[in-house]
């Protein structure tokens, strides 16, 4: 009687309700996407990875090193500092003094090229402590007025360099009422060395920036001479030591383009340099330098990067060397559950 | 304590509401209020504490005197005087609340001031807010002032049209509560009137399965003694229909016919539902009025035809609503430490700006002659306000908060230590059946004979209509058969069993409509379900309740009806453990019906005459037990009428009695029910919800606390604890059941002591086989808490309880739920859930850090007040395993790089600074700086923050205890942090000194190297992400690698545009070979050490990392493990988690 049927597995009637199923309603609608199930990838780091990611880098950062360092080498540089020496003996005590008065600033130096040196052979002129990228500085500028003729009266950016009593100043601002004026004659064995000054600046600048119907108006009118003068009568397209004056500098010490000398230099030339010392950087104690350099695939003479893809490069062989010899040591088997902290370390867990 | 009894009636199995004779609502009331004296020690106890102490366990600060006044004599100046049906009287001395509620946070007007309030709570929009004023004054302005405050701005706006459309649907259904329609008195006569015009003191009519619009108190019924059903689903979560009497005084009178007045006395509004006291004058006379007398407004009237009452509390200060406070806004873990970050890195931004500002002032100093002349400085008009230096870090952060800021709690989700657990409903599904039974010593386990065709129960046939119960139970068909054998022993016993399953009960049977017009349903509605799952049970077997009234009930016996006369009844109570009901049966006998917990039943039951079976049931019982049922034994009687007549007079008198009614009672019910004779015992399964012991289990495992709260009685929490696995045989089990506060401190001294010393016995025995011996379990009740809560016993509970594994605690009160919430979360910074489906459960949820609302049965009140929401408790274990543990390692991961990524720029920005003469030059682009953070790098973030997955779903189920490290704070602590700083220093270093170095003495502009700087920053940080991206999808792939390339594309549109300064210069230094060395050197040199260390970590492995390699490298060395086959992993439902 009792033994009909043992189906009794539908679990009671309460569970007839209880089977329903969920109020599928508010289910979002699948996508992959949303449920976050996208097929992926999912490396892992293992020991073998991390220790050829450092060899490869080694390989790669040595060698940069190397031919970085040896072309920096390859740049023959000359270096010629004359703030000091260019003011007579006389004058030392009052520097700021003499560069405001009136005499005469010829000076004459003696440059000697220690090793050959390829044309093109870049001029420079370098300040030290003189910092370009101020606050105040980089923004007394105005780059409409610079461009357009018709935008003369632009000049909100420009103080305290913005107006004289004749009337607005183009170029306006600190940046062009503070370019440099010195300038360089270069002969050789009494022969002139000539410099090419154009192509100096950025053809995009040229082109582009400054403008070639605006001419210079009311410049270095005022009581205040701040450094170069600029010729009324050529377009600020075509006043090229401003125009890379302009490129304000990044850094507190810099070079700037003077000119190019388009002759090969022979190691033991005896190169003599006549200067007008214009430029005023003793009121800060600014330095001045005259540079003669030759340039590599990567620049001026600067081993910075070569030593530092070395160190970099040397470093990542020494870790690739280490961490292999761990490895070889110590090797850890890789998803090992026995590693998991409850596994090591039985009933732990509950007892945290 | 009001609101602890009121419990117990709710919860209590047996509690019976005593309506045998016309004559009782009197003496019904009585009885309530002699449990109420006898539970007030207890009152006095906590509420002297919530006196002293003002707690807000969730809900706004109401008026928590309310508990403690209750059962005191009313002050005048404490008490609010409603005149019956004279509402201007009412009205006009005192101010009382008009029947509108306003769910609405905010109104036009005050929204935008409020709402911004609010919002700005985050530290960040402060921060970003000085930001975008300093850059608005025109010396400090480093970028353009819209860019400044765009974003800001447009994070404040979504936020707020998004609260506004919220709040915009909480005015909506305002209005439309507000205007629902009402009968009300007037003029002698009901009229419709608008919920919102209800005022104090008027009369409402209220019809059957309306809602009520406000709190009023009965003043008569359709029923004949005054009994109104409720339904408080709404209230407290609870679905059964509770008994409200209207007082016999005013029962008889008809308001329409006859003018009431009156004037009732009661206690200011208070959030308390359980409770109620006041005064009612009428008539001369004086009633006293107690929650039994009061209908609260959003209950249900139900199976009443009408009920008439006066408003005593209305809108805002009605229960509900004083109950109803808005969900308090959570912050989650994460966020908060980020305020504190920020308000670090603030600091941090400030003194390098002093750093700056000091540094200027030395170099203005000590330049001063010579500014005058300098070309780069020109003295002239000199009056640079230094201040300019404060502002310029701020910005590189903006965005990416903006980010940030959308998310949530969701990753407090991974760091969960305390579950707190409602029973019912939350681990069970709050559906209780029949299950077997053992009658005359004969054990029937229906599990083992059931059909479909069986299942079909039984119905009856009466005046052309089918009734049939709403549920049934499987059928025995061997004890069906028995049944219908009136004549033989065993039939006879059968039926009386059954006999007593229908009649010893407080059930009300309903009937409801089916589809079928020709079919009805019964429904049994009751306050406990276990009696609703016998009444089911025996209806099943043909024993239906048709009908009960006050003086009698109809039970159709298997197609008879009769008729029996309820002479008594004596309703449970917790010492005695047992109910009985004395029936007047057709044939002039009188049977004695009891049934109630074995432990109290067997010692009354008449052993002597039939001791096998005596024995057999017993057996029986135990192994019921075991299985995790819930038992009752069952027992009669019959009773001469000598007998008889003795009972009624000392029952008379002790009902009448006005002194220790409670006890006499009880001495009488004590008298008569012995030498009983046993009918057998049945076995209840308060069923769990599927899954619940596996996901129990796998939440232990993951090193959470589960604690359950429940109403329940100790014993049924018990039973529930072994058969959801929560307790386990091996656990020792230490129960604190006390009545005051001495024996409490005692135990819980004594139980400290227990528990050190099996820490220590299982310190010793560690790694043995006895390592599970030491488990403890702490099961506690709500009476003991009483006095341990808000007292200095807490501290010593709170030692106790953490040494715990498991923590019970039985026949707690809405608010002490809240409270033992707020135990664990003042005295740790662990992280702490609450999960419940019930309104008793709100509070709780809305205290501990996250809460979860389970939408069940009980109506949908925790839902709404949860953060979260889900339909089942085994849903917790993957939203908290998984869902949990991967939003704390994403949004962990990301507050470290996007600080990472941030600081880096700014440093790369401070260190230019130095070199500028500190003036805050930048040689980066404006546009570049905004872009940074907007284009530059941000997609890779969002997108590696919302997809990326450390471990898959199924390895997370696998191995719960990987939660351990969100508990443990593995992936964003300290460490990290400071690690994380360190690196960051040295990659910024590299960034910048890297070309700094490399074109010292060139001739290189500020924009060419600050072109330089921007783009190695990018690529650097981008790749960074790469390296830490577990997961590559297509769309990862899309967003490093795309906006690097994005990068270099802004850039290049950036420098074609002639008027700014930087013109044409990414193409100039683009063009030389230094360039792209540089780039290298810097992305290869910077990461160098955030790659080795992933080598160290390959040596010093956690256990994520572990599981990703298993995951990635197969499962073919597993080895089988003891605790992960204990622990099935059902199939995870798939796209369920919330």
């Amino acid at each position: 009687m009792n033994s009909n049927t043992p189906s009794s597995s539908a679990g009671g009637p309460g569970s007839a309700d209880l089977a329903t199923p969920r109020r599928n309603s508010k289910r979002p609608k699948y996508s992959r996407f949303t449920q976050q199930e996208l097929p992926a990838c999912k490396p892992i780091l293992t020991p073998k990875w991390v220790i050829s990611t450092f060899l490869l880098v080694s390989v790669v950062f040595i060698p940069i090193g190397v031919v970085s360092l040896l072309a920096s080498r390859d740049v023959v540089e000359i270096v010629n500092q004359y703030e000091t020496e260019c003011i007579p003996e006389e004058s030392r005590n009052d520097k700021v003094g003499f560069i405001q008065s009136s005499q005469d600033k010829n000076c004459s130096r003696t440059l000697r090229v220690p090793k050959d040196m390829k044309q093109p052979i870049y001029v420079y002129y370098q300040l030290d402590n003189f910092y370009q990228n101020h606050r105040r500085y980089v923004k007394s500028r105005s780059d409409q007025q610079l461009r357009n003729p018709g935008s003369e009266h632009s000049t909100d950016a420009c103080e305290p360099e913005e107006k004289t009593n004749s009337g607005i100043i183009v170029p306006c601002g600190l940046i062009a009422w503070s370019l440099f004026n010195d300038t360089y004659a270069f002969s050789r064995n009494n022969q002139q060395l000539a410099i090419n000054k154009r192509g100096i600046s950025w053809k995009s600048d040229r082109d582009h920036k400054f403008g070639k119907r605006v001419y210079p108006k009311n410049f270095q009118n005022g009581t205040l001479i701040g450094g170069g003068r600029l010729n009324t009568s050529k377009p600020l397209s075509e006043q090229e030591d401003l125009i890379v004056w302009m490129r304000t500098a990044a850094l507190p010490t810099f070079r700037k383009l003077y000119g190019k000398i388009e002759m090969d230099l022979q190691t033991g030339d005896v190169i003599d340099v006549s200067l007008q010392n214009n430029y005023n950087t003793y009121s800060f104690n600014g330095k001045k330098k005259l540079v003669l350099s030759t340039t590599s695939w990567l620049g001026g003479k600067n081993d910075f990067i070569g030593i530092a893809y070395l160190t970099v490069g040397g470093l990542c062989f020494f870790l690739a060397v280490v961490f292999t010899l761990i490895y070889l040591i110590m090797p850890r088997q890789l998803g090992d559950p026995s590693y998991l902290s409850w596994n090591r370390n039985p009933g732990g867990h509950l007892a945290s | 304590m009001a609101s602890d009894s009121q419990i117990e009636i709710n919860e209590n199995s047996y509690k019976i509401p005593d309506f045998t004779r016309n004559s009782s609502s009197q003496r019904s009331i009585s009885s309530i209020q002699s449990i109420q004296s006898k539970t007030s020690v207890r009152e006095v106890g906590f509420s002297s504490e919530l006196g002293s102490k003002p707690i807000k366990y969730g809900s706004r600060g109401a008026d928590s005197r309310g508990l403690s006044t209750s059962y005191k004599e009313i002050n005048d100046e404490d008490a609010r005087l409603v005149y019956v049906n004279d509402p201007v009287r009412t009205n006009d001395k005192f101010e009382l609340a008009g029947n509108s509620i306003r769910t609405a946070k905010y109104s036009i007007l005050t929204f935008l001031p409020r709402n911004l309030f609010e919002q700005f709570h985050r530290v960040a929009y402060i921060y970003f807010l000085v930001i975008a004023i300093l850059n608005q004054l025109p010396q400090l302005a480093v970028f353009g002032r819209e860019a400044s405050i765009l974003p800001l701005a447009f994070v404040l706006f979504v936020t707020a049209v998004k609260d506004a459309y919220e709040d915009y649907r909480r005015h909506r259904s305002d209005k439309i509560e507000n205007n629902r329609l009402a009968w009300v008195l007037s003029n002698e006569k009901f009229e419709q009137k608008k919920w919102k015009n209800i005022c104090v003191g008027e009369i409402i009519k209220v019809s059957g399965n309306e809602t009520l619009p406000c709190d009023m108190v009965l003043l008569s019924t359709s029923d004949a003694t005054g009994v109104a059903y409720v339904q408080t689903t709404n209230l407290d979560g609870e679905s059964n229909l509770k008994t409200r009497y209207a007082k016999q005084e005013t029962q008889m009178r008809n308001p329409q016919e006859e003018k009431i007045s009156g004037l009732i006395k009661c206690e200011k509004p208070n959030r308390n539902i359980y409770g109620f006291q006041a005064n009612m004058d009428i008539d001369g006379k004086r009633i006293s009025l107690g929650p039994s007398n009061i209908i609260l407004r959003g209950c249900e009237l139900k199976n009443t035809d009408w009920a008439i009452g006066v408003a005593v509390y209305a809108g805002k200060e009605t229960k509900a609503m004083l109950n109803n406070s808005g969900a308090p806004s959570k912050r989650s873990r994460l966020e908060s430490r980020m305020n504190r970050e920020i308000i670090y890195l603030s600091i941090f931004l400030v003194t390098l700006c002093t750093i700056v500002c000091i540094c200027h002032g030395v170099w203005l100093r000590r330049h001063n002659d010579e500014l005058d002349l300098m070309q780069f400085y020109r003295k002239k008009d000199y009056s640079e306000p230094e201040v300019e230096n404060y502002e310029y870090y701020g910005w590189g952060m903006e965005i990416f908060f903006v980010f940030l800021m959308a998310l949530n709690i969701n990753e407090d989700l991974g760091q969960i230590k305390y579950v707190f657990s409602d029973k019912t409903g939350t681990l069970t599904e709050n559906k209780m059946e029949f299950q077997c039974a053992s009658i005359g010593g004969v054990d029937y386990d229906n599990g083992k004979a059931s059909t479909e065709d069986d299942r079909i129960g039984h119905s009856i046939q009466a005046d052309g209509m089918v009734l049939k119960p709403k549920m049934t139970v499987k059928l025995d068909s061997e004890l069906l058969n028995l049944s219908k054998r009136k004549h033989t022993d065993d039939g006879r016993h059968v039926r009386d069993f059954f006999m007593a399953l229908a009649a010893c009960n407080t059930i009300v049977p309903l009937t409801v409509e089916t589809s079928d017009p020709a079919v009805k349903l019964i429904e049994y509605q009751g306050e406990s379900p276990d009696e609703q799952a016998l009444v089911y049970a025996a209806a099943t077997y043909g024993f239906m309740l048709i009908e009960r009234t006050s003086g009698h009930i109809v039970i159709d016996i298997q197609g008879e009806r009769q008729r029996f006369n309820v002479l008594g009844l004596h309703e449970f109570d917790s010492e005695r453990k047992r109910m009985s009901v004395i029936l007047g049966c057709p044939d002039n006998t009188v049977k004695l019906f009891v049934k109630g917990a074995d432990t109290s039943m067997f010692s009354v039951i008449d052993k002597s005459s039939n001791s096998n079976m005596v024995k057999a049931t017993e057996a029986h019982l135990n192994s019921y037990s075991s299985k995790g049922l819930r038992t009752l034994v069952i027992g009669m009687r019959e009773l001469s009428a000598s007998e008889f007549e003795q009972w009624q007079s000392s029952y008379e008198s002790a009902s009448t009695a006005v002194m220790g009614r409670a006890g006499l009672l009880r001495k009488v019910a004590n008298n008569i029910e012995n030498h009983l004779n046993s009918l057998g015992a049945s076995g209840i399964e308060d069923k769990l919800q599927q899954g619940v012991p596996e996901a129990i289990e796998s939440l232990r495992m993951a090193g959470i606390k589960v604690w359950v709260l429940t109403g329940d009685k100790q014993e049924t929490a018990i039973s529930i604890g072994y058969s959801s696995k929560l307790l386990t045989s091996k656990m020792t089990q230490i129960v604190i059941n006390n009545n005051s506060k001495d024996s409490c401190k005692k135990s819980l001294e004594d139980a400290l002591l227990l528990c050190k010393k099996l820490t220590t016995v299982s310190d010793a025995t560690r790694g043995g086989p006895g390592a599970g011996i030491g488990q403890l379990a702490l099961i506690i009740d709500g009476t003991s808490l009483v006095y341990i809560l808000d007292t200095e016993l807490e501290e010593q509970l709170f030692e106790l309880a953490s040494r715990c594994t498991v923590v019970l605690c039985c026949r707690v009160a809405p608010l002490q739920k809240a409270g033992i919430v707020a135990l664990i979360k003042h005295r740790t910074d662990d992280m702490t859930l609450a999960i419940g489906d019930g309104a008793n459960d709100v509070s709780m949820i809305q205290k501990a850090d996250v809460g979860i609302g389970i939408s069940g049965q009980e109506g949908r009140q925790a839902v709404m007040a949860s953060d979260f929401a889900m339909g089942q408790f085994r849903f917790l274990v993957p939203l908290l395993l998984v869902h949990g543990h991967w939003n704390y390692q994403r949004m962990s991961y990301m507050i470290l790089y996007n600080f990472y990524r941030n600081a880096v720029f700014v440093l790369v920005l401070f260190w230019y600074v130095l070199f500028t003469s500190f003036t805050l030059t930048t040689a980066i682009t404006d546009w570049s700086s905004v872009l940074y953070s907007v284009i530059y790098t941000s997609l890779p973030t969002i997108v590696v923050g919302v997809l990326d997955k450390d471990l898959s779903r199924a390895t997370l189920l696998k191995y719960p205890q990987l939660y351990g490290a969100g508990q443990r704070s593995e992936s964003y602590n300290g460490k990290l942090f400071w690690v994380m700083i360190l690196d960051t220093l040295w990659q910024s270093v590299v960034a910048f000194f890297v070309p700094f170095l490399a074109y010292w003495e060139s001739d290189v502009d500020g924009s060419s190297l600050g072109d330089l700087w921007t783009i190695a920053v990018v690529v650097m940080v981008n790749i960074h992400l790469a390296m830490d991206v577990i997961r590559w999808y297509w769309i990862t792939h899309a967003a490093i690698w795309g906006s690097i390339i994005a990068t270099f594309i802004c850039v290049m549109i950036i420098d074609a545009v002639p008027i700014l300064p930087g013109y044409w210069a990414f193409f100039h230094i683009a063009d030389t070979k230094l360039f792209w060395v540089c780039l290298l050197g810097i992305t290869v040199g910077a990461l160098v050490p955030h790659f080795a260390v992933k080598f160290v970590q390959y040596y010093r492995p956690n256990n994520i990392q572990i599981a990703r390699e298993a995951e990635k490298f197969g499962n073919s060395r597993e080895s089988p493990d003891a605790q992960i086959e204990m622990n099935p992993i059902f199939d995870p439902p798939h796209r369920s988690g919330g």
